[in-house]
């Protein structure tokens, strides 16, 4: 029961996993660009709800409503403005922009908010769960972020899959060139792009920070557990992001089982055995295309 | 017989190889007349600095290999040394040697996996294995790593404490000039051309008979095996660590990757160019560590996007200067005026 | 009318200069055929035109604009539309989606969906199918029927007939007349001089990106089309040509 408990909660993990996910698998899938800096934003997003929230008083879900925007218009710019300037044959000027924007976004919150964990409270909701055995209770803060991702990746493949702007990024994924010829400004349609790119991962930012207490250098580790979840999925697969998010949760959530006898960094290790593993077996991901 | 040969030096690199032997001699010296460390203390860590740079610079720069991981191997390297001077006795000196042995036998399983992905991928996947040893080192009672652990003064033998600063300045010096010596070489040998090759056009190459997988794995183990003894060196400047600070990918990645920008990744010249920069940056903001940070960090990504050669490549425009005699020239009658310096050739991209 | 004035045009990749001076006017309506050797620099001029590669000396004016610093993606707006070499369709696309994608730039004008199929009636049975799955000829027309979608003033056709079968070529080349009374004016690039000559009403041959020979098909000697070819003295090259 207790393993079976362990699945469960992560599953429920697996949820913002597959919402971190998302943005790199955007960024990836449209212009094959690999944003070094994902996991900062996500931090930098969260924080962005601490201002908000406590500066007009409202609840971290509300906040969402302000904060995504911000980080949309944010995106649009950073890629129209910086990141279309790296894209080239060569991936070494996109990789180190992003990395080194990471650095300075970690360094700067760091200045401006300390090292202190901070946390984002959405009140008695937090505590609250649904027994579903005397062993196994879901609290209603993963449930709702686990529906959350659900929704923004079926959100995302209703759009790819049915509106004119999902057709063009299609056509801009196969072929850049030939899409201009179809009047498509794939420059501008990059900046759409990771727009939606930053949008998505402060929501996922956001609740990590109503989930659990967070500092400003947490943002590689959530770089790296939404790589995992995109490459055990298979990149270019919505819904291999989702089961790639899942299985690194229930990687995560068996690990922990682990915590006592060999530490707090347990549920990670297994995470990463888990994504090595499939790394040497099936290194296009479970559900990825062959070409990706 | 032709009298036209292939030849890579000429008046200029020989007179920046001249310098270089001068600074590399004077530095040398250094501890015969710098008696009180003033100087030396504060310069094994830019020598080390420079040692990092170089051996990312050499995966990043020439074999494509753009990795995020590099405090994976400073890591084992800290962690070999403390294993073997301190838990088992070995020589600490005898250890250095030790710990860039393991670091380059454990970068083969890390080269199996990590080499499955590209370009960016390649990046985060380097980085994901590096935080394996790091939660490994962090968690496993063997190695401590979850706790502060100092190389103590039984496991440093029995040097005189003045001896084993002089020792290390001078490994470090070792680590910092072999390093540059280890770039020039490889770009010497044929081993240099296939990376050339590789980078001008992987397919090409291919089919030229040019092992792309082995040309960037022998690079990749020779820039393990010297960033582990960087590791174990800076341990033995620095002598207390723990997890947390021997696998920090801000200290043994990060800011070493912002030298190599800033300076100019893809030359032999532009590390040096850019350690020298860090120092300055240090000096200036000495107790503002994310201010340092932040700073070179802006410095990097801008550099990277206007001016992806770096300093060395600024001034390259500027000036025709090659310090290294690394790039290969045909010289004999009828050969015109030397090519313009570029040792990094960016091939002009034909549309698709 | 002149719809399109090039003058003195150079283009090229990189280091290598494709084309040297080039001057050719074409006129509202007509159907142009430029032939030429391999790397003669014939594909390399509907890329300029289209804005795929950039310019390096001279004007391209269209409709009495000069278009030369004009982006790709806005070129079609005005009206041009290339159907590139080797039809690049959208592999991720259903037939479907890769012509109305040819829409994308919302120019009005007779051509949509219906009148696209209309032109090339095989299509319409394949319209759900994955682009990738189509044979080399079908491929084409829904390339021509993307390019079509735009409702382009000025069509540019990079070899058509390159890679299928005579058949197949044949019944492509008889839907051009569709496009010209569509109101397009055609410029089309071949290697195939014979198929070229039968459908142009001008032809401008390239040599080593040069203009070497223009004129009408049924004015010109057919040994001054070999020599203007291959690049020999008039008059020598009456055996060579395919």
């Amino acid at each position: 029961m207790e393993w079976l408990n362990a699945v469960v909660q992560g599953i429920m993990l697996g949820g913002l996993f597959a919402l971190f996910a998302t943005g790199l698998s955007i960024a990836f899938g449209v212009m094959r660009f690999v944003n070094l800096a994902h996991g900062d934003l996500a931090i930098l997003g969260a924080f962005v709800a601490v201002s908000v929230t406590s500066g007009l008083s409202l609840n971290p879900f509300v906040s969402l409503v302000v904060v995504v925007p911000i980080m949309l218009a944010a995106g649009y710019a950073m890629q129209l403005g910086v990141f279309n300037f790296t894209i080239s044959a060569d991936p070494l000027p996109s990789i180190l922009v992003t990395f080194g924007l990471g650095v300075v976004i970690q360094n700067a919150l760091l200045e401006t908010y300390s090292a202190d964990s901070r946390g984002l409270d959405v009140g008695s909701i937090e505590v609250e769960s649904i027994t579903l055995t005397d062993a196994i209770a879901i609290g209603w803060i993963p449930l709702i972020t686990l529906a959350a991702a659900v929704a923004v990746l079926l959100g995302l493949q209703a759009m790819l899959s049915r509106t004119s702007l999902g057709r063009a990024f299609r056509a801009v994924s196969d072929d850049p060139a030939t899409a201009r010829l179809m009047g498509i400004n794939d420059r501008n349609l990059y900046a759409v792009a990771m727009g939606i790119a930053f949008a998505t991962v402060a929501i996922a930012g956001v609740f990590l920070g109503i989930r659990q207490s967070f500092g400003p250098t947490d943002g590689p580790a959530q770089l790296l557990y939404a790589f995992e979840a995109v490459v055990i999925g298979g990149l270019g697969s919505v819904w291999g992001t989702l089961v790639g998010g899942l299985l690194l949760g229930i990687a995560h959530g068996l690990g922990g089982q682990f915590e006592v006898s060999f530490g707090y960094g347990s549920g990670p290790l297994l995470g990463h055995l888990v994504f090595l593993a499939v790394l040497a077996t099936k290194p296009t991901g479970l559900l990825g295309r062959r070409d990706a | 017989m032709s009298e036209h040969r292939v030849t890579r030096s000429d008046r200029q690199s020989r007179f920046g190889l001249a310098t270089f032997a001068v600074l590399l001699a004077v530095l040398a010296l250094l501890p015969w007349w710098d008696s009180d460390g003033s100087l030396r203390v504060p310069l094994v860590a830019i020598l080390y600095y420079l040692a990092l740079a170089q051996m990312w610079n050499l995966l990043a720069g020439f074999a494509g290999l753009v990795s995020i991981g590099q405090q994976m191997f400073v890591g084992i390297g800290v962690y070999t040394l403390l294993s073997f001077a301190e838990d088992f006795g070995v020589d600490p000196y005898l250890s250095v040697l030790l710990a860039g042995l393991v670091a380059a036998v454990l970068s083969l399983p890390v080269a199996a996996l990590a080499f499955r992905l590209r370009g960016g991928y390649f990046a985060i996947g380097t980085w994901v294995i590096a935080e394996v040893f790091r939660l490994i080192a962090l968690e496993s009672g063997f190695l401590g790593g979850a706790n502060v652990r100092t190389m103590t003064r039984a496991s440093l033998g029995g040097y005189s404490v003045d001896t084993r600063n002089t020792v290390t300045y001078l490994l470090a010096l070792g680590l910092a000039a072999g390093a540059t010596a280890i770039v020039v070489l490889v770009l010497r040998s044929r081993l240099g051309l296939a990376l050339r090759s590789i980078r001008d056009n992987a397919e090409g190459a291919r089919g030229l008979g040019v092992s792309v997988t082995r040309a960037k794995l022998v690079v990749w183990v020779i820039s393990a095996f010297w960033t582990g003894m960087t590791g174990a060196v800076i341990l033995l400047h620095n002598p207390s660590t723990r997890a947390e600070s021997a696998f920090s990918v801000l200290r043994w990645t990060a800011l070493v990757v912002f030298i190599a920008i800033i300076g100019g990744v893809g030359s032999t010249t532009g590390p040096i160019i850019g350690v020298v920069i860090y120092w300055c940056v240090r000096e200036f903001l000495e107790d503002a560590e994310e201010w340092r940070f932040i700073i070179l960090g802006l410095i990097a990504a801008a550099m990277a996007v206007a001016a992806p050669r770096g300093v060395y490549g600024l001034l390259q425009k500027r000036w025709t200067v090659q310090f290294f005699p690394v790039r290969r020239r045909l010289v004999g009658p009828g050969v015109g005026a030397p090519a313009p310096p570029d040792e990094i050739r960016t091939p002009s991209q034909p549309p698709k | 009318m002149t719809l399109l004035e090039v003058r003195g045009l150079d283009a090229g990749y990189g280091d290598f200069q494709a084309l040297f001076a080039i001057d050719v006017d074409v006129a509202e309506g007509e159907t142009l055929a430029v032939i030429g050797a391999n790397g003669a620099g014939k594909t390399t001029f509907l890329r300029a035109l289209a804005g795929q590669v950039p310019i390096r000396a001279g004007s391209v004016v269209f409709d009495g604009t000069d278009i030369g610093a004009v982006k790709a993606h806005r070129r079609v707006g005005l009206g041009i539309a290339l159907v590139p070499e080797g039809r690049m369709l959208f592999g991720s696309l259903s037939v479907r989606e890769n012509l109305i994608i040819g829409a994308h730039a919302g120019r009005e004008g007779r051509w949509n969906l219906d009148t696209v199929l209309d032109v090339f009636p095989l299509i319409r049975p394949l319209l759900n199918r994955p682009s990738h799955v189509l044979s080399g000829g079908e491929q084409q027309a829904v390339a021509i029927g993307r390019a079509l979608m735009s409702n382009p003033r000025l069509i540019l056709l990079d070899e058509v007939s390159l890679g299928l079968a005579p058949v197949v070529v044949k019944s492509l080349y008889e839907a051009l007349p569709a496009l010209s009374e569509g109101g397009a004016t055609v410029l089309l690039v071949e290697q195939d001089i014979g198929q070229a000559l039968a459908v142009a009403s001008r032809v401008v041959c390239l040599l080593e990106g040069r203009v070497s020979l223009e004129g009408r098909p049924t004015e010109l000697a057919r040994s001054d089309i070999t020599a203007a070819y291959f690049g020999m003295p008039a008059g020598t090259g009456s055996e060579a040509a395919g």
